[in-house]
Order: structure tokens, then sequence, then C-alpha cells
């Protein structure tokens, strides 16, 4: 039960004007512009826009902006900003087969079609702090090939594909697809729904999720089948002209995990697959994605399911930090006759032992 | 449209002021902005889904010799979708279309082409070239 | 096909009859006019074009009677609302109706459940004039007396269904009647008194 209770408005004020001067800083040092976050923290604006689920590189910048920094803090602001837009309607189906790649690389094919391409990667790198960024040295410039990649590189799913070795995908089916800012979760959750929630999830929820089915928490033996990030574009159909129209191109990051499947009555021993999609440059998220998306799939495969990770309800009903920060938060609000019903409950029960 | 939409907005607005001859034209919908949920397929190639949102600014004009011209444009820039209406507009028409095509629409396609090709280049770069050194007594 | 422009400003205009309608809602049979009217296709009155540009978008099925299922109203509708259109008059949330006299009966427009009672049609009906008709009052909420009022072109039997409506409460259509540019509010609410 809550109690509404009026007063400290002039508290609340004071309070957020001193939000205001403690973010804005130190005024002898500039401020920040948008256009400096999106471009020097280019990996937080993306992982705001994925989990705020808008792709909008300056929205998630002015979030990131106003919450100081704080990630989770940004990804509500954005879903709250998103509600005042009118909904135009859906894209046709983002063709990541067409991607202009950046990046794409392999861990199941050394040589894969097209080859592995590293992209602006941190891998590699030895992780050692760079001082030369503290002291504002401009980088070196990016060698370029003389021929830029292909435009459209295969699969390297479809390579176990042609053997028949990989599940496909069922493409067709006119069934509605479910829309979670449409209507609530319900269970069981078909494939779709999975699929947009995980994308919208909480990065650092999905990874431990991940890390937890790769520790034994859940039978998957993964591999990264390929990983790859680039610029898409999407295509809309406006009713109202009758025909698709180009909206321009997003950067997203795709990853296929390849999982052992040792096969049951109906299917022979093959492999499956679990899928991950980003907005942005946001490797560890999307691979993450897939990871929980293969071990949510146990039940649908005939694996007995016995970790967290392989359940729809716990991993779903969890992962969407808008709501696990708002239920965790709201333990803020006054509770106070909730707690003067405990106290006096507490207080009666010892006076019982008492006598 | 596409080449209008994915041109950068200063692009649109010089290719604009370069016009010899600025065309009057009213607004059959304002500048609006709003919400396209973008879908992608499981695995890439499944059943859809509803992937996320991106924001969208539309625009439709009419000019005065009855043209119409429609804009999508991704983001939030009025201006953009304005512009690119009123060019798209223009396009319809026969006689100034093609004069059109090739001072503005060829140009921001070009350009457009000339960074996906700094992108592509630059991704080739990081190709890995394996090779393979023998181990073991095998011969 | 020439496409009429929509409301000169979208968001004013839109929030400006957006209050009309609730207005009229909260004093079911109060004559309210609504200043934002959009250019609108014959035979779609400004007032009931106001309303739909309004209320109704992508998420929201829109049923026609066959007079207004021409290109030019259709074109119209599709370009400025994105609203599909439904062959069925349970599947509408919004619904205009041009032709009274021949119009389905109300209860074969979606009417909600207990649970969602929300779940209904609200009915723009297009009258030649929101005056001079013969004379009912409504009452309940939002009538601390009961008031008086006078619709024209109402077809026969049209207030039996009315009060069926009523009592279907809390579930049932909502009614908007409008003429011009000016509309009047029937909410399954009230209570049709002879």
């Amino acid at each position: 039960m809550y109690v509404a209770v009026k007063g400290g408005e002039r508290a609340i004020d004071n309070a957020h004007a001193w939000l205001g001067e403690t973010r804005r800083g130190d005024r002898q040092v500039p401020e920040l512009s948008l256009a400096q976050i999106d471009g020097q923290l280019a990996l937080a604006v993306d992982r705001v826009m994925t989990e705020g689920s808008v792709y909008d590189r300056e929205l998630a910048a002015l979030a990131i902006k106003q919450a100081q920094g704080d990630q989770v803090e940004a990804v509500f602001l954005l879903r709250a900003y998103r509600t005042t837009l009118p909904r135009f309607g859906y894209s046709l189906p983002i063709d990541t087969g067409a991607m202009r790649v950046r990046r794409r690389i392999s861990s199941t094919f050394k040589d894969v079609p097209g080859g592995q391409i590293l992209g602006p990667t941190y891998d590699y790198t030895h992780r050692l702090l760079d001082f030369s960024l503290a002291a504002e040295a401009p980088p070196v410039a990016a060698p370029m090939a003389e021929d830029p990649v292909d435009d459209t590189l295969p699969r390297v799913i479809d390579v176990l594909g042609r053997e028949g070795l990989i599940e496909s995908e069922a493409a067709g089916g006119d069934s509605p697809v479910g829309d979670l800012t449409r209507e609530p979760m319900a269970f069981p959750a078909g494939r779709d729904l999975r699929l947009q929630s995980l994308a919208r999830g909480d990065e650092g929820f999905l990874l431990a999720m991940a890390y937890s089915s790769q520790r034994g928490y859940g039978h998957t033996h993964p591999f990264a089948g390929e990983i790859r990030m680039g610029e898409v574009t999407v295509e809309f159909f406006a009713e109202e002209l009758g025909f698709a129209v180009e909206l321009g191109d997003i950067a997203v990051t795709e990853s296929q995990m390849v999982n052992q499947f040792r096969g049951s009555a109906e299917q022979p021993p093959q492999f499956t697959r679990g899928y991950g999609l980003a907005f942005g440059r946001s490797e560890r998220k999307a691979m993450a994605m897939a990871l929980v998306d293969r071990a949510m799939r146990a039940g649908e495969l005939g694996e007995e399911a016995t970790a967290p990770a392989q359940d729809p309800e716990f991993v779903l009903g969890h992962c969407d930090n808008v709501e696990a920060s708002g239920f965790t938060q709201h333990l803020k609000l006054p509770h106070y006759v909730d707690f003067q019903g405990e106290l006096e409950l507490i207080r009666r029960l010892r006076r019982k032992d008492g006598e | 449209m596409s080449v209008l939409a994915k041109a950068e907005a200063s692009e649109i607005e010089d290719a604009w002021s370069r016009l010899r001859q600025v065309p009057a034209y009213i607004f059959l919908r304002r500048p609006e902005t709003g919400l396209v949920m973008v879908r992608a397929r499981a695995g890439g190639d499944g059943r859809p889904f509803n992937f996320g949102e991106m924001t969208v600014t539309r625009c439709s004009v009419r000019l005065d010799d009855g043209m119409i011209g429609h804009a999508y444009v991704a983001g939030r820039n009025a201006r953009h979708a304005e512009l690119a209406a009123a060019l798209d507009a223009l396009l319809q028409d026969d006689g100034r279309g093609r004069a059109l095509r090739v001072e503005v629409i060829h140009p921001l396609a070009a350009a457009q082409e000339r960074r996906r090709m700094t992108e592509g280049r630059k991704a080739a770069a990081t190709k890995v070239d394996f090779f393979t050194v023998k181990r073991g007594e095998d011969q | 096909m020439t496409l009429s422009p929509g409301f000169d400003q979208p968001v004013a205009d839109g929030q400006a009859v957006f209050r009309g309608a609730l207005d009229a809602l909260a004093r079911p049979g109060s004559v309210v006019a609504l200043t934002a009217l959009p250019p609108a296709p014959a035979p779609l009155l400004p007032a009931a074009a106001a309303l739909v540009l309004a209320l109704a978008d992508v998420d929201t099925p829109l049923w026609l009677d066959p007079i207004l299922l021409s290109e030019a109203v259709l074109g119209y509708l599709r370009f400025h609302c994105g609203c599909p259109i439904v062959a069925q008059p349970s599947q509408a949330v919004f619904a205009v109706v041009a032709e009274p006299a021949t119009m389905p009966p109300l209860h074969c427009f979606a009417l909600g459940d207990d649970e969602y009672p929300d779940r209904s049609t609200t009915l723009i009906l297009q009258l030649p004039a929101l005056e001079g008709g013969p004379e009912v009052s409504l009452a309940g909420p939002g009538n601390a007396l009961a008031r008086r009022i006078a619709p024209a072109g109402l077809p026969a039997g049209f207030w039996a269904m009315a009060r069926d409506n009523h009592a279907l409460f809390p579930r049932g259509v909502d009614l908007l009647l409008v003429a011009g540019g000016s509309l009047l509010a029937l909410p399954r609410s009230s209570r049709v008194e002879g």
C-alpha cells in the first residue's frame, strides 16, 4: 500500500537545480556537445539506442548527456521520449545478407568466402591504458585497400546449410508478428517476441545469462558461426503511396551462434542456431543475445531445461532494465503505512512470545 | 526518393539554394516526426520479428503546377524532409526532372557512393591474409 | 487524384479537435463547434474529417459506410491517418456513417466485453443538422439535469437502438453526431428519455 504524501516540493526543486549544476560540472571545462558524444562515445550511444529500442543517434546522445552517462537512466529517457511520437508503421524486414560489411568474422571456418574482415575492433588490443589519448594526440589515419570489400558477403551459416548439417530457419508464414510495444509479454512466448525482448534487453543481464549457459548451467556448446557489423538499408512500405521507400541506412551488429545438437527421435544430429542482433556496434550484446536465444530454445528442441538461461519466463521477465530499475527503485517511494503495519506485527509477535 | 533520404541535410539545403528557380508549394502534410518499427528476421533469413524502432520524418507537398512530392527520411530533421519532398515533386515533372537529375541527384548519389567506398576500402584493409606454417615431422 | 491537405497545424489542430471531442463527451448532448477544420473530400463532412484525423492512426481500424468508399475519401484517409479500412463494423475502432438511413444496427459494431469495455467502436454519424429534429432528452453522467437535444436526420428506430445500447453498459458504442463543423456526443453512459 502506498500513501499519498504531500510536501517537499521546494526540496525537490532545489535538488533538481543542484542536479543540473552537478551535471554541468566545472564551468571552466568546455561543455560536451551532442556531436562529441555521438562521435567520441559512439559505443555508449549504440547501447542506449539498442536498449532504448530507438535508432536515433542524436536522441541517444542527448539522453546520455542528460543522465550524466548513466546508461540505464539514458535508456529510460529514450523509452519515455518514444511514447510521444506517432507510429508510422512497420518496415520491411532488413536484409542482413545485403549488409555493407565493415566487420565480419567467423570462428568456425578460417577460409570463409569473402575473408575474415576485422573492422574497427578492440580485439587484439593489449588493454593497456593509452596515455596518448589523455594527451589528446591525433589518431593515425586508417589505411585503405585498393578495392572495397564485396557489397554482399555470403553467410557463413549457408556453408553448413548447403550440406544440410544445420537447421534452416522457417522463413514463411503469414502469422502476425508480435509486438511488445503494443501488447505486453505473454507466455509461452513465440520466437518473435523472445527476440524482440532480447534485442531490448539489458546487456549486463544477458551477458551474465549467456555466461552462465557456457559455464554449465544449460548444456550449450556454442561456436561463433559468424559476427558481422555494417550498414543495412531500411525500407518502409508507405500505404498511402502504394510503394516501398528507402528511409536511410542503419548500422547493426549480427551474431549467428552455431550449437551442437545430438538429434532427437524426429531429427538427425545437426547444428542448431541462436541469433543476436543489435543497433550499432554492439558485439558483446549481440553475442550474448544469440547464446540466450539458443538456450531458451531448449524446450522446443526437446532438451532437458534445468538452468535459468533456458527458462523464457525467467529470462524475459527480468531482462528489461527499465522495468527492473523501476521496480527496484520504487522501494524509495513512501511505504510508511506498510512498514507501520509490519512493525505492529513484529511487536505483537514478540509480546506473544514473551507471554 | 532514396538518394534524397540518404543525403546529408546540409547537402540537400545546398542543392536547394543552387536551384535557379525555387518553386512555390503548399503542404499536403507538414513535416511530421514519428517512428517506424524496424523488422528483422530470426537467423537473418527466418521468420520476421520486431527489432526496434527508428525515428523518421515525413512530408508531402504540392507544387503550384499540381505536382506532388513525398519524403520519408530517417531522423528528425524537418527541413530535410520538406526539401526532399519539394525536390521529389520537381522530379515528377518530365521537363525539369531530367535537368534536376543531372544537377542534383547524380552529385548526391556520387557523394554517397564515395562515402561507401571509403568505408569499404578501410574495411578491406583489415582483411586477414592467412599464411600456413608447417608443423611436425610429416613431409 | 487530387489530394486535399490535412490539418494546417497537425499537432495544435489535432489537440484542439481532441479537446472538442472531450468537451462534447463530458457534457453529452451539448453542441461543440470545432475550430480547426481540414478541407475534406465530399461526402465526408469537415467535422467528421477533423475527428478522424485527430483520433485515427495506423493502430485504429476504421469502418466506412458504402457511400464513403470513394477513391477520394479512401485516398485522403489512407494518406493522412494511415488507418486500415476494415470491411466488418465489428472490427472497427472508429466508424464513419454518411447515410444514417441505411446504417447497420448499433449492435453490429464492436461493443467491447465486460473485462475490456473500451474495445468498442466510436461511431461518427454525419447528419444534416444537430438541431431542428424530433426532441429527446439525455440524462446521466455529465448532465445533472436532463438535456433536451433535437438532432435532425436520424433514421426511424434510432432512439430505441440508443436505449438498447445504454442498457449494455459498461459495454456498448459511443456516438459522435456531426453536422457541418460541429459535434454532439451520445456516449453509452447517457440515458435517453422520451
